[in-house]
């Protein structure tokens, strides 16, 4: 579960990038997020005090003596990893996850793991292991050890099976669909040239083709336009028409930074006056609809030889 | 920052909490059956969900002259706000050491409008504040044991007793004249990942409370006695034990019993049928299948109808079987009676997480009417055989990466949708956004919670206030939104108007018939669903941004 969290940056977990998160509905730039609140985001830092990160459960628990921890894990090893896993999430006979386990959840001291590794659960194929009082002590510990570094969301510490190459493309295909396609915006000896050069990492490098580019989160007033900077043309009842970049928009006002640096700003009421946006970037928002997933693997295929 | 209209005439020792003391009455569980109009004294307003207020003052003739009676800033944690004469009750309780810190905080909450008085919630934190003129009357502040805090729904109410959940897991009960607490339970174990948001609802006896987890743990609605607080019932949203219902769509027990489902927003209640109805969140790990087997892995993301008397499930109706995407189906439905196929119907409409909306029987569960309202939700391949969509593994998170709309986050999400009985029509605000879906864990066994994929949102295909024909699931009209829209949620009037943010700062008066702007105010990002009530005859609209509640009516 996860609610939406319309203001917080939460969003962009899992991004090695910053893509913008949100592209606006009728062309406009994105509105500069406010800064989000530490209560939207349970990963930032309080103001004092001890702070939420992780998994706060985990936090709760005193952290363990290190000797024991380490003993325990040599026991683990020698009694429960072959059930268990090495990483505690289930292994090849067929044992339980231990990290979202409730007695490994809620253990404090080996009061909930310690019976269970006595024979408790015997009914349910969970043997008695026989080891002594100290050992057991010190594999509950191990366990809990492993459970505080549960990420939040519950995410696992660590990847059990690392996924292979993104790339599964046909990088031929790719061109002949960047040519068809493609060819009429970009070329591979001019903005894209060396594209793979400056993203090395092809899974970034296929995020910021799709999205159409990297996009800054706070529009750059005063910075240097580019391809896919959005104008506006306002035609007001005067006849005059006012022309410029779009600084914001929505029902009842449109800012327009014009030319010669100045920003005005435009009551709108419906089509009153007349307002076009020209997004460049239009196109690639429109094309999400139209890409097949192997499109995008092919073309990512083929960029990466843009080197 | 309130206005203090009172002081000069009240005399200055007179505190907050002793100038309420003529009104409360409170809520008997028998004014909840009534249709919303004058006040607002449970979550949606009435049991029905449709956040239709009979309330007709305001309309569309008027108003635009709608302006600002008052706003009200309220200051999160033990640190205490409010000015002067009238300087609130400060009421301090919890488990916690009291020296974790949360930071700021948001209000997400519905407020409850219970005879001048408004009550509303951040984590943590429970206000009173009076109706007239913005004043707290009392802040109640509770110390944190942790747990995830993201957000809190509101309150319920039972005659002078609120209720209010707390992200470390507790239900606390309070005296809506003094805000001092009555009793505090534990309702579910923080040390498993639980953290709880929802507003309880109040039916009768009954104090119904769910919560969330995002780390593999079963969901579960539980039924609390006003009084005492004791347990009356539970209901696990999976199977706990072999020969569960649904035991049989789980790969294991253990994966059902790790399957998740939480219940984490307020349902809705039928109180012809004893049902009260409330939907579920996804199955857990979320994005990888894991030993979650081939089947349904109900009853995560569905609705389900217990008697709430006993708990017993009556019917439930799965809206997206088998999720791989997060798509909690936790949206309030709406129970509405009307005409389908020339019969008077009893109803449930809902337009889900997934991009998919349903009418269904709220009696049977019978399922009437799919339809795909999101515009480029593409993560399913055709319906089952009772109308819910049916995964495409295509569009699963993949190593090379799917495009999938929507995000994650959902064509729609927790923030109410509202169902206006002038228009027969279900208005919800949709986000058509796209991710790019990377599995990053390959292991056979599954990753847990929400982990083995990264998410990139990568675009938006729009967002739109949307208006969605029950009869035929069609979009009868839809008006975009330059920002993100429908922030908070919906109200809908006897006016004949559509209350909501804007996504751009705007709260908006829509009429209802077409979506165009009547009215609108530029008062920042609305964080929680715009209400209305009555009080010295006027209507009120409010609404919240952040940390400060609005208020508006016709001089």
């Amino acid at each position: 579960m996860q609610a939406k969290n319309r203001l917080g940056a939460a969003r962009l977990v899992g991004l090695t990038i910053v893509v913008t998160t949100r592209v606006m509905a009728q062309g406009a730039l994105p509105v500069p997020a406010p800064p989000a609140s530490d209560a939207q985001n349970p990963a930032a830092p309080g103001a004092g005090g001890e702070r939420f990160r992780g998994l706060v459960p985990g936090k709760q628990r005193p952290p363990g003596d290190p000797s024991q921890i380490a003993h325990g894990k040599t026991l683990y090893g020698v009694s429960c990893r072959g059930c268990h896993g090495a990483d505690l999430r289930g292994g090849d006979m067929g044992g339980p996850n231990l990290l979202r386990s409730q007695v490994a959840l809620s253990d404090q001291n080996g009061e909930l793991i310690l019976p269970v590794i006595q024979g408790s659960r015997q009914d349910s194929g969970m043997p008695a292991i026989p080891i002594s009082l100290q050992d057991g002590l010190a594999v509950a510990a191990y366990i809990r050890s492993v459970v505080a570094t549960i990420g939040s969301q519950g995410r696992p510490p660590s990847v059990g099976k690392e996924a292979p190459s993104i790339l599964v493309g046909d990088a031929i295909a790719g061109q002949a669909y960047f040519v068809a396609k493609c060819s009429s915006c970009h070329s591979p000896t001019g903005d894209l040239k060396g594209i793979a050069a400056r993203i090395t990492d092809p899974k970034t490098l296929q995020t910021v083709w799709v999205a159409g580019g990297v996009r800054r989160r706070r529009l750059p007033v005063g910075g240097a336009a580019s391809p896919a900077t959005v104008t506006v043309s306002v035609a007001l009842p005067s006849g005059e028409s006012v022309e410029g970049r779009l600084v914001q928009i929505d029902d009842f006002l449109v800012t327009v930074w014009l030319a010669d640096g100045t920003v005005r700003t435009f009551r709108r009421d419906e089509d009153m006056p007349k307002v076009e946006v020209h997004d460049p970037m239009k196109a690639h928002r429109d094309l999400m609809a139209v890409y097949t997933d192997k499109d995008i693997h092919d073309v990512t295929a083929y960029l990466v030889t843009l080197q | 920052m309130t206005f203090n209209k009172l002081l000069p005439t009240v005399p200055f020792l007179l505190s907050g909490t002793m100038l309420m003391g003529q009104a409360a009455s409170g809520v008997d569980p028998a004014d909840l059956l009534k249709p919303l109009k004058d006040s607002w004294p449970t979550y949606s307003g009435d049991y029905s969900g449709k956040r239709y207020s009979a309330l007709d003052q305001i309309n569309q003739s008027n108003v635009k002259h709608l302006t600002l009676a008052w706003m009200s800033h309220v200051t999160p944690g033990p640190d205490q706000g409010g000015r002067g004469a009238r300087r609130p009750t400060m009421i301090v309780g919890g488990e916690g050491p009291g020296d974790i810190s949360v930071g700021g905080g948001t209000i997400k909450s519905s407020v409850l409008e219970v005879d001048g008085i408004l009550y509303f919630t951040m984590p943590d934190n429970a206000w009173a504040v009076d109706a007239h003129d913005g004043s707290q009357l009392w802040h109640y502040f509770w110390k944190t044991k942790g747990g995830t805090h993201i957000g809190n729904r509101g309150l319920g109410m039972w005659h002078n007793t609120l209720f209010m959940e707390t992200p470390d897991d507790y239900l606390v009960a309070l005296d809506a004249q003094t805000g001092k607490e009555r009793w505090h339970k534990e309702i579910a174990d923080l040390s498993q990942g639980y953290f709880s948001t929802p507003a309880p609802v109040v039916i009768g006896n009954h104090v119904l409370v769910g919560t969330g987890n995002d780390l593999d743990a079963p969901g579960v609605v539980q039924s609390f006695d006003p009084e005492t607080g004791d347990v009356q019932w539970r209901f696990f949203t999976v199977p706990m034990k072999k020969g569960d219902p649904g035991m049989e769509t789980w790969g294991t027990l253990d994966a059902a019993r790790h399957g998740g489902g939480q219940a984490w927003v307020p349902g809705v209640y039928d109180p012809d049928t004893k049902l009260y109805i409330f939907s579920t969140g996804n199955p857990t790990p979320a994005f990888t299948n894991g030993t979650r087997g081939a089947g349904d892995n109900l009853f995560t993301c569905a609705l389900i109808a217990v008697n709430v008397d006993t708990g017993k499930m009556a019917w439930y109706y799965s809206t997206s079987p088998h999720d791989m995407h997060d798509y909690d189906s936790a949206q309030t439905p709406v129970l509405v009676d009307a005409m389908y196929n020339g019969k008077m119907r009893k109803l449930l409409l809902t337009a889900a997480r997934n991009g998919y909306y349903f009418t269904l029987d709220r009696v049977t569960g019978e399922h009437l009417v799919t339809s795909k309202y999101g515009v480029y939700t593409n993560w399913a391949k055709g319906l089952n055989q009772r109308g819910a969509p049916i995964y495409d593994p295509e569009k699963n998170a993949t190593v090379s990466g799917s495009l999938v709309s929507p995000t994650s986050d959902g064509t729609t999400n927790w923030e109410p949708a509202s169902y206006s009985p002038d228009t027969g029509l279900l208005y919800v605000a949709q986000d058509n956004g796209y991710s790019i879906f990377y599995l990053t864990d390959v292991d056979p066994r599954g990753s847990m919670g929400l982990g083995g994929k990264e998410e990139a949102q990568v675009g938006s295909g729009g967002s739109f206030l949307t208006a969605i024909d029950y009869v035929t699931g069609k979009v009868a009209w839809k008006r975009p939104y330059y920002g993100n829209g429908g922030g908070g949620g919906l109200l809908t009037t006897a006016g004949k108007l559509l209350f909501a943010g804007d996504g751009s700062e705007n709260l908006v008066a829509h009429d209802i018939a077409t979506g165009k702007p009547l009215w609108h105010t530029r008062i920042g990002h609305v964080t929680n669903p715009p209400q209305t009530f009555l009080l010295d005859g006027h209507q009120y609209l409010i609404a919240a941004t952040g940390d400060t509640l609005w208020s508006f009516l016709l001089y």
